[in-house]
């Protein structure tokens, strides 16, 4: 695997501070975001991991401010270039939906809208942002951008329906749908985890291509590590609506500095090794229903001191572009103790 | 398409003559004798045999099957014993007063049943939604006759906002009658008198039948809408940045009007049959009112002239939702359903 060698420009793209969400449901309010922070560079690949239900998906929605009731978005910023999606009117956060920040959602068969012809759902994305567009150039522009996707007859297969097509050609139709605006920040979530295996990384690869062509910026949604080791300049890992580490994907990958990290690139199957046991996490997700008071994770955690279980940690600054929040840093660094595979240098 | 059109009117015609069978023998079991009907219940019985012998009732059963079915290919309904007319001319002269009222009935529950229904989906639990609720109990739950005559009482007795019942002012004449139905009549004789008066007669009858209609329209609406709203590909409307009209209309509501077409098309289908009660209240000319009496009466010839038709006319809405449905749905396809 190899790491990408763009220079990254540090200019700032996005920057989400002190996010939370909240969804008032019957047993309660679901505090799904406490506090998530963090910046996208131009033209970087931001990955962002955690188990299912840490609030991948929120964050990403909060982005687009598309968070449906009874979610809300209770505090925080988010500064996209110079403007505060959070306090902007519906106008102009439409402007920004689809013509500057896109987003691929993981079902592509469902996200696709069954009654109209493919190559029209990819053209519409165009002739919302540019309304001086008609409608014949805009099709002529969308089957370019499905003919990019590597999609074969791009002119007969933008005349189909959603249900004529597999999945994997779904997802570039929506990926074409969603880049075809040329955005300056595509999110990703999780775009390829209901795919069959066998076409995640031609799908990946493609989408990977198209944004370096583009030079769009990505935050990318994935399980998968070693997707993300291959595709992110920087990695954020999530924990129960906190970001709990961040920095630059070699430096987490290799030397996690946060215990749920560890954990978590200890279960990645060692294909080495197949025969090694399954690493799990002990314990449970915590419920979402108390507000936060303290470390959401020091329940499970093999370090846990007292104070994990009174305080909220700070976020220690262990170097320049790496970041964990975690008392155990609060004087050293600690060590990543135990086996776990390199993702880095398989 | 053509392939398809063919094989549905041959499954027409082969229901057609399972209807015509059916008839029949119905008529045979029915444990009263229409000829006292036709006679009179104190007619001597050499009348009653006389009349028996005329219309045929002491044939055996399958002669008398033979004649019946060898008169309806040939398209003749044979007579009412009601009115003394062919049941076909009756017919021509009931069924586009029931037509007219019957269509201008489902638009109305259309035109207004569909957007109640989105906007109680859209604005759940809102005024809106209790409103159209509230709509919709009134609109399945009152008997037809009680809400026409208040409506009556109210509008044209008390208020004198719309006029007595009937198809038409009496001081008015009615144009030549070319499709029997008033409105497209009096269009073609460019006659707006009689246009509007026979406009302002059909409110109340039309607004009392529609509101059956809109009230199941109403509710189907709100429920696939909300199903619909729910689903992906409307976020992802939204993630395109499409404007919420664009969202509901274009996105949802095309996909939520899949349920709905078969909804409407049982609606006119039923209306179509035409409401005794309704016209019987609004003396209004119909279809419902003759068949009524024709069951009453045991007019058998009417009644299986009413069925045929009703049958043919269910046949035939159902057709076009099946063609409404392919146009809808691109999952559906002509060709292989
Ligand atoms: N509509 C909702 N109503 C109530 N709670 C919600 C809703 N949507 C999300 N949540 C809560 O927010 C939390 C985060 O959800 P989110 O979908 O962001 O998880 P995720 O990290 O994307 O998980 P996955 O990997 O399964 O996609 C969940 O624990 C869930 O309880
Ligand atoms: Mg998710």
């Amino acid at each position: 695997m190899l790491l990408k060698d763009t220079p990254v420009t540090t200019d700032k793209l996005l920057s989400v501070q002190d996010l939370r969400v909240h969804f008032h449901t019957l047993r309660g309010i679901v505090h799904a975001l406490e506090g998530v922070s963090f910046h996208l560079n131009r033209q970087e690949t931001l990955g962002l991991a955690g188990e299912t239900g840490c609030g991948k998906s929120v964050t990403a929605r909060s982005v687009l401010r598309l968070i449906d009731p009874p979610g809300r978005i209770v505090s925080g910023r988010i500064i996209f270039e110079d403007r505060d999606i959070l306090t902007l009117d519906d106008t102009a956060v439409r402007a920004i939906r689809g013509g500057e920040i896109s987003m691929i959602m993981q079902e592509p068969k469902m996200s696709l809208n069954p009654v109209i012809r493919v190559g029209d759902q990819v053209a519409e994305a165009l002739l919302i942002h540019d309304t001086s567009l008609n409608r014949s150039s805009a099709r002529t522009q969308a089957e370019e951008m499905l003919t990019q996707m590597g999609i074969p007859e791009a002119h007969r297969t933008s005349r189909r329906y959603p249900h004529e097509l597999s999945g994997g050609m779904a997802q570039r139709i929506m990926i074409a749908m969603m880049l075809v605006t040329r955005p300056k920040l595509l999110i990703a979530d999780e775009p390829t985890s209901a795919l069959d295996v066998t076409i995640q990384a031609q799908i990946l690869a493609l989408m990977d291509k198209l944004v370096q062509d583009i030079r769009t910026s990505v935050l990318m949604i994935t399980h998968d590590l070693g997707v993300m080791a291959e595709t992110c300049d920087r990695v954020a890992v999530m924990y129960a609506g906190n970001i709990v580490e961040m920095g630059a994907v070699r430096s987490v990958l290799k030397d996690p500095q946060h215990p749920y990290t560890q954990g978590l690139l200890k279960t990645v199957p060692d294909k080495a090794n197949p025969d090694h046991p399954l690493y799990a996490i002990k314990g449970n997700v915590p419920s979402l229903l108390q507000p936060q008071n303290h470390c959401r994770f020091s329940d499970r955690c093999e370090y846990a001191m007292a104070r994990c279980s009174r305080e909220i940690p700070p976020v220690y600054q262990m170097t320049d572009d790496h970041e964990a929040a975690c008392f155990l840093h609060d004087g050293q660094s600690i060590s990543s103790g135990g086996k776990q595979v390199d993702l880095m240098n398989p | 398409m053509l392939q398809y059109l063919i094989r549905r009117v041959v499954t027409l015609a082969i229901t057609l003559i399972g209807i015509m069978v059916v008839t029949f023998f119905i008529s045979l079991v029915i444990p009263a004798d229409p000829l006292s009907s036709i006679a009179g219940p104190q007619a001597p019985q050499e009348t009653v045999d006389r009349l028996r012998k005329l219309y045929g009732f002491d044939q055996p059963i399958y002669i008398q099957f033979g004649r019946y079915a060898n008169r309806l290919a040939h398209g003749d309904l044979g007579t009412s014993f009601q009115t003394g007319r062919p049941v076909l001319e009756d017919i021509a002269k009931y069924f586009p007063a029931t037509f007219e009222l019957a269509t201008i009935a489902l638009f109305f529950s259309i035109i207004v049943g569909i957007p109640l229904g989105v906007l109680s989906a859209v604005y759940r639990n809102s005024p809106i939604d209790h409103f159209s609720r509230v709509l919709s109990l009134i609109g399945v739950s009152m008997p037809v006759f009680w809400l026409g005559l208040v409506f009556l009482l109210i509008f044209y007795f008390k208020l004198g906002w719309f006029p007595e019942p009937g198809r038409l002012d009496i001081m008015l004449i009615e144009p030549e009658r070319l499709t029997g139905m008033l409105l497209v009549d009096s269009l073609i004789a460019l006659d707006w008198e009689v246009f509007f008066d026979a406009l302002k007669h059909m409110f109340l009858p039309a607004f009392v039948l529609g509101l059956y209609g809109l009230a199941g329209i109403a509710r189907i609406v709100r429920s696939s809408m909300l199903d619909v709203l729910s689903q992906e590909y409307i976020k992802t409307a939204r993630i395109k940045g499409a404007r919420e009209f664009i969202v509901l209309t274009r996105h949802a509501l095309r996909n939520a009007l899949i349920p709905a077409v078969t909804i409407i098309g049982l609606t006119y289908g039923g209306l179509l049959e035409g409401s005794v009660l309704t016209e019987t209240i609004f003396s209004w000319p119909g279809l419902g009112r003759y068949l009524g009496t024709a069951f009453l009466t045991l007019d058998l010839n009417a009644v299986v002239g009413g069925t045929m038709l009703v049958a043919l006319t269910f046949c035939l809405v159902n057709l076009v939702v099946d063609l409404l449905y392919a146009f809808l749905d691109p999952k559906i396809t002509l060709a292989r359903s």
